[in-house]
């Protein structure tokens, strides 16, 4: 049986952890690899780093962050934050990168997802989608939630999946960083209207909420950064409640 | 001991390449390349495969002389190879991604679109898959039965042998995961990515 996965995911910036495990042993806690590893040997299904450099000139760090990840973690690594062309994603996959999450050049560009995923295969495209509600749909924005584009999230993701898309990884912007849970009507809608496999994000503050995104949002996979961070709760641990609740999961 | 993993523009290979080094460490030596000498001369060959079936089949038949050489190395010499992902489904006699192509033909059988029962199931088929061990494979020693395993692909070989049947991971069906002929090895997921358990298989065919 397919296992429900969970992904935790790191924000970078230039090269270095924004928010991570604050664990006392670690040796350089700003250090990707490093947390990294911790997150594959405690049962991550996957990681998941969100490159936030702001400066073109530090744009080139995240490959070095790939290519020492890489090395040192055998489970899928899914990159994104700041993707715009084709070369952009071969330069992340050949250093190691398995997945590259596309966030604004998708809706600027849908042919980059068109070509890329012909180019190097679905399975390695994911269409980041961050959405907000306004009134009765939500909308997607880009440029790191800053832009509101006006386009409905449910019919883009539709038309993100012909496109090629191997995933979507929907974000809602309205419970990003609140701790209050995943935006679940969001998620299910986009879900059900798909048959790709749908990546929850945004709003986790407990596990419960992990359950909650699986259980009534109906994704294939979970992705939280800052319940992982600073030891509120390790992978192993969510994993552990998952099964308890009855969800499939690798342990 | 050389092991080449044979690198023929067929999408990413560096999970590949990293995961081989990692378990290779200082003892065998890990080449990556698509020169026909190279292969000739290794002990083993790893062919990889993303993308689709007809990408990675016309990326082998760009490179002049590449399947003639495989097939040396594999039908004729019997030197021990493993197919991953789509790099086992092009041991097959035909695939039907995009368009009807012949594969090598080393495994009798057809790759097929996965029947998802009417979008009851997803594709692609990503995630940690349990496999369910039907054959004492090489590549399987010390791999308990119902191991996980990362997975990512829409198609699935079928072979006409069961025999040649390794291993099936249920995802509607049960699906083809892993075959054994002879000298040729194929996962269906990939070892590369399957943490652990993955590298152990990795150490099991360098060790063949």
């Amino acid at each position: 049986m397919l296992k429900n996965r969970i992904i935790p995911c790191l924000d970078v910036k230039n090269g270095r952890v924004v928010k991570g495990i604050n664990f006392v042993d670690l040796k350089d806690a700003g250090d990707p690899v490093e947390q990294a590893k911790i997150y594959s040997d405690g049962g991550a299904d996957e990681i998941c780093f969100l490159d936030i450099t702001a400066s073109n000139e530090n744009r080139e760090t995240i490959y070095d962050v790939v290519d020492r990840t890489s090395k040192k973690c055998f489970v899928p690594l899914t990159v994104g934050g700041g993707v715009r062309s084709v070369d952009d994603i071969n330069k992340l996959l050949n250093c190691g990168a398995d997945k590259v999450s596309i966030n604004t050049a998708a809706v600027q560009n849908p042919e980059v997802i068109i070509e890329s995923s012909k180019k190097f295969g679905s399975q390695c495209i994911v269409v980041a989608i961050d959405a907000k509600k306004n009134q009765d749909k939500w909308e997607i924005f880009t440029h790191g939630g800053r832009n509101n584009t006006g386009i409905d999230a449910i019919e883009f993701s539709k038309k993100m999946e012909d496109s090629g898309a191997g995933e979507l990884l929907v974000t809602s912007m309205d419970r990003d960083g609140t701790q209050v849970g995943y935006d679940i009507e969001l998620i299910s809608k986009i879900s059900s209207k798909v048959n790709i496999p749908v990546i929850a994000s945004g709003g986790v503050g407990n596990l419960d909420h992990l359950v909650d995104g699986i259980k009534l949002g109906k994704v294939s996979a979970v992705l939280a950064a800052s319940i992982f961070h600073y030891g509120k709760h390790s992978v192993k641990e969510a994993k552990e409640y998952l099964d308890l609740k009855g969800i499939p999961v690798r342990i | 001991m050389n092991v080449t993993i044979v690198d023929y523009n067929s999408g990413n290979i560096s999970s590949v390449i990293n995961s081989f080094k990692e378990v290779a460490k200082e003892k065998v030596n890990i080449e990556v390349t698509s020169d026909l000498n190279k292969i000739k001369s290794s002990d083993k060959v790893v062919l990889p495969g993303q993308g689709s079936f007809k990408s990675c089949v016309d990326a082998l038949n760009n490179i002049s002389g590449l399947v003639d050489e495989l097939n040396e190395f594999t039908i004729i010499n019997k030197k021990p190879l493993l197919g991953i992902c789509v790099g086992l489904q092009m041991f097959a006699d035909i695939g039907y991604e995009e368009t009807e192509t012949n594969g090598l033909g080393w495994i009798s059988g057809k790759v097929s679109k996965i029947n998802n029962q009417n979008n009851k199931y997803k594709l692609p088929h990503i995630g940690w898959n349990e496999i369910n061990i039907l054959k004492d494979s090489k590549v399987f020693k010390d791999i308990e039965n119902n191991s996980h395993m990362y997975f990512v692909h829409s198609y699935e070989f079928i072979p006409n042998d069961k025999s040649v049947i390794a291993a099936t991971t249920d995802y509607s069906s049960n699906i083809v995961c892993a075959v054994e002929k002879e000298n040729i090895f194929g996962t269906q997921f990939h070892p590369e990515k399957s943490d652990k358990t993955g590298l152990k298989i990795i150490d099991n065919f360098i060790n063949l």
